[in-house]
């Protein structure tokens, strides 16, 4: 039911449909780096354009004030703005490609398991070792989130059912409520664990250093290649199987490299924020209806879109309660939800 | 996918099974679907008992059925009626209840990933039940503790549910949207329920997550009775409607075919499911899984083409029960049953299709 999505892309892919879509990029790529300003200026304390440039570029001066202004920036503002777009990027290109490889139109990248997968990690290493510090836990949230994706993608492909959408919908679900029980055993018998996951679960971008923005901003990287190189094949497999395995495509190897993809950019992204729920989901859904079923424009779209509601989402957060913050996982739901509410309730999505 | 549907058709056919009509009731002999349907409903009904003999003074499980049927000595009776049976029976409704809401859900979405969960239901009822947890504090706890708390959550998950179907109604609802539409509003729903959880005193935060797991301590006859009495009418309604009208999965196309009552009689349906669903959680909190696993395991044990209604409430029904036992009897610290349900519920399914796969 769902793959009749690709027949409108043969007619539609001439000429102007390919340049309005590359000007759709470029406008959302623009509209991000304004956004990135915005981020860099927003806060707390709120700086000037000038104070910002001085922050980032200027030599260190004496001069107390803009001493300061140099730590507000390179420290706070600049690593959250970078995360944010670095997460926002791979979730929204996690969210597009896993919809894709199981043609299911519900599908979010924390179907593998991977959210779950991190946040039992988070808790178990808590409850054992002791950690209190976001830094000592981020690579056992990596690790948990990976395994348990292996482990998914690893049920779904025993036997008859490999690589059926179905079945890896299903078994991402059993080990996701598996392994969410498990965390709340863990933290229902330890204080200090629980108190850890609700800030954990709340999903957030602020107070992350680059030594552990840049290793996850590799993984990413990783990830987003392996994406890049497995669209056209997305693009045949949802004409259907059968028709996808006339045309030549290896329909095994083809969804393994898409999930190992899904595994390393959601793994990455949410063993650095935490699981921001909804994003992948909402923002693949919005690419979908501007660039049609055409992954190979979809993807790139999905990815800029998910940076920039992330990057927005945060900004929005540091603004709305002042004093304090509201995590900008938060914000995206309440955000975003009504939002896609909005484009469902007028229609502007086919049952795919 | 079409070939094989196909395929399956031609061979159903070739093995139809007779149809029967007593009066007015006309209906195709299925022996295997009664069969499990019955194994599954005596092995219920025995965990059920199960339930009621173990605990601190154990009784057996012959005088435990004796004192069920009225024949069993008064201090039993004090102990299995007026202690156990609120817990074991809540254990029972919300499991049913649960089971039938899920596989409504699922036929009419048709999409096994459908359940209450991803219409709302539970996570408005979080959200309003986190909010009398954590907002009011104390001082409130004996109130929201026994009744004000499950009142809440119904109304929080009813309000939700009908919110996510009044949003999606746009001449009738479809199921697609459906989905995206309850998808959205779980999604504001947890996020109220995260940021209050983030914002809230610790010891709070414990009570509520327990509630937020599902949990079957501390019931009382009054809330078994309100849900037990809830859950059969809707059931009784649910039967009047689904029943003479098989077809759910057949899709819109021919749902459009078959006339225009078939929109109503789905909507009705639905509406079932939205209020099976809400008092299940408003009675033991928002248990996972089960509404999204007995359908699915009540469908490949009676190996039917979608989630059969009965057996998916026994399934339901057996999960909960016997996942209640488990966490009581078997395990060293006192947890929650939603704990329990998806710890062997999660396998479980992983297991039924890894085996479904292989064969």
């Amino acid at each position: 039911m769902i793959n009749t999505a690709v027949d409108r892309s043969v007619p539609d892919g001439g000429k102007d449909t390919r340049r309005r879509r590359a000007v759709g990029l470029a406008v959302l790529t623009v509209a991000l780096l304004v956004a990135a300003t915005v981020s860099l200026a927003v806060g707390a304390r709120a700086l000037s354009p000038a104070e910002v440039w001085h922050g980032l570029f200027a030599e260190p001066e004496p001069d107390q004030k803009l001493t300061e202004i140099r730590l507000i920036v390179q420290t706070v503002r600049v690593p959250r703005t970078v995360l944010a777009i670095v997460a926002g990027l791979a979730l929204g290109v996690g969210g597009a490609l896993i919809q894709g490889y199981t043609r299911n139109p519900i599908a979010d990248t924390g179907l593998l398991g991977v959210n779950a997968g991190a946040s039992f990690a988070v808790v178990a290493v808590i409850a054992v070792f002791g950690f209190t510090d976001p830094f000592q836990y981020v690579w056992f949230a990596f690790v948990g989130a990976g395994l348990a994706g292996v482990v998914v993608f690893g049920l779904a492909s025993i036997g008859r059912g490999a690589g059926n959408p179905l079945t890896l919908a299903l078994a991402g679900q059993g080990v996701t409520v598996f392994l969410a029980a498990m965390t709340t055993a863990v933290a229902l018998s330890d204080k200090e664990s629980l108190n850890a996951l609700r800030f954990w679960n709340a999903g957030s971008v602020a107070g992350v250093r680059f030594d552990v923005i840049w290793p996850v901003t590799g993984f990413i990287a990783v990830g987003l290649v392996l994406a890049l190189i497995t669209l056209p094949a997305l693009n045949l497999l949802n004409l259907g199987d059968d028709v996808a395995r006339a045309l030549g495509v290896n329909i095994a190897a083809s969804r393994t490299l898409g999930i190992v993809a899904v595994t390393l950019l959601a793994g990455a992204a949410t063993a650095a924020c935490g699981p921001i729920a909804f994003l992948g989901l909402m923002v693949a859904h919005v690419a979908r209806y501007l660039t049609g079923p055409d992954y190979r424009w979809l993807v790139p779209y999905a990815g800029l879109l998910g940076a920039g509601v992330l990057l927005v989402c945060d900004i929005v957060g540091r603004v709305v309660v002042r004093p304090g913050e509201l995590e900008a996982g938060v914000v995206v739901a309440l955000l975003g939800a009504p939002f896609f509410a909005v484009l469902v309730w007028r229609g502007k999505f086919k049952s795919a | 996918m079409n070939g094989s549907e196909v395929a399956g058709g031609a061979e159903a056919k070739a093995s139809m099974p007779p149809g029967v009509r007593l009066g007015w009731v006309s209906f195709v002999w299925r022996p295997w679907l009664v069969l499990v349907t019955l194994v599954l409903a005596a092995a219920a009904f025995l965990v059920f008992c199960l339930s009621i003999s173990v605990g601190d003074f154990p009784i057996g499980l012959s005088r435990v059925i004796a004192t069920i049927l009225g024949r069993g000595e008064p201090v039993d009776e004090f102990v299995v009626m007026d202690l156990r049976m609120p817990r074991a029976l809540a254990g029972l409704v919300v499991g049913v209840a649960l089971g039938v809401s899920g596989a409504i859900t699922q036929s009419v979405a048709r999409n096994p990933l459908a359940s209450p969960d991803i219409l709302g239901i539970t996570a408005g009822a979080g959200a309003v039940a986190v909010f009398l947890v954590t907002a009011t504090g104390g001082a409130a706890a004996a109130i929201t503790g026994s009744v004000g708390l499950p009142a809440a959550a119904l109304l929080g998950g009813l309000g939700t549910g009908l919110l996510v179907y009044f949003l999606a109604w746009r001449r009738g609802v479809d199921g697609f949207r459906l989905i995206l539409i309850g998808i959205s509003v779980t999604a504001v729903m947890q996020a109220i329920t995260t940021w209050l959880l983030v914002s809230a005193d610790i010891r709070d935060v414990a009570r509520a997550q327990v509630w937020l797991v599902g949990s079957l301590d501390n019931r009382s006859w009054d809330e078994v009775r309100v849900a037990f009495w809830a859950t059969l009418v809707l059931l009784a309604a649910v039967a009047a409607v689904a029943f003479p009208f098989k077809p759910m999965h057949l899709g819109d196309d021919v749902a459009a075919g078959l006339g225009v009552r078939f929109g109503r009689v789905r909507a009705v349906l639905l509406l079932c499911a939205v209020l099976l669903a809400a008092v299940g959680v408003s009675a033991a909190g928002p248990v996972p899984f089960v509404a999204l696993v007995a359908p699915q395991v009540a469908m490949r044990l009676a190996r039917w083409p979608t989630p059969p209604l009965i057996a998916s409430g026994t399934v339901g029904a057996l999960l909960l029960i016997g996942s209640d036992l488990i966490a009581r009897a078997a395990l060293p610290i006192g947890l929650p049953v939603g704990v329990v349900t998806a710890v062997v519920g999660g396998p479980f399914l992983v297991y039924l299709l890894v085996r479904a796969n292989l064969r």
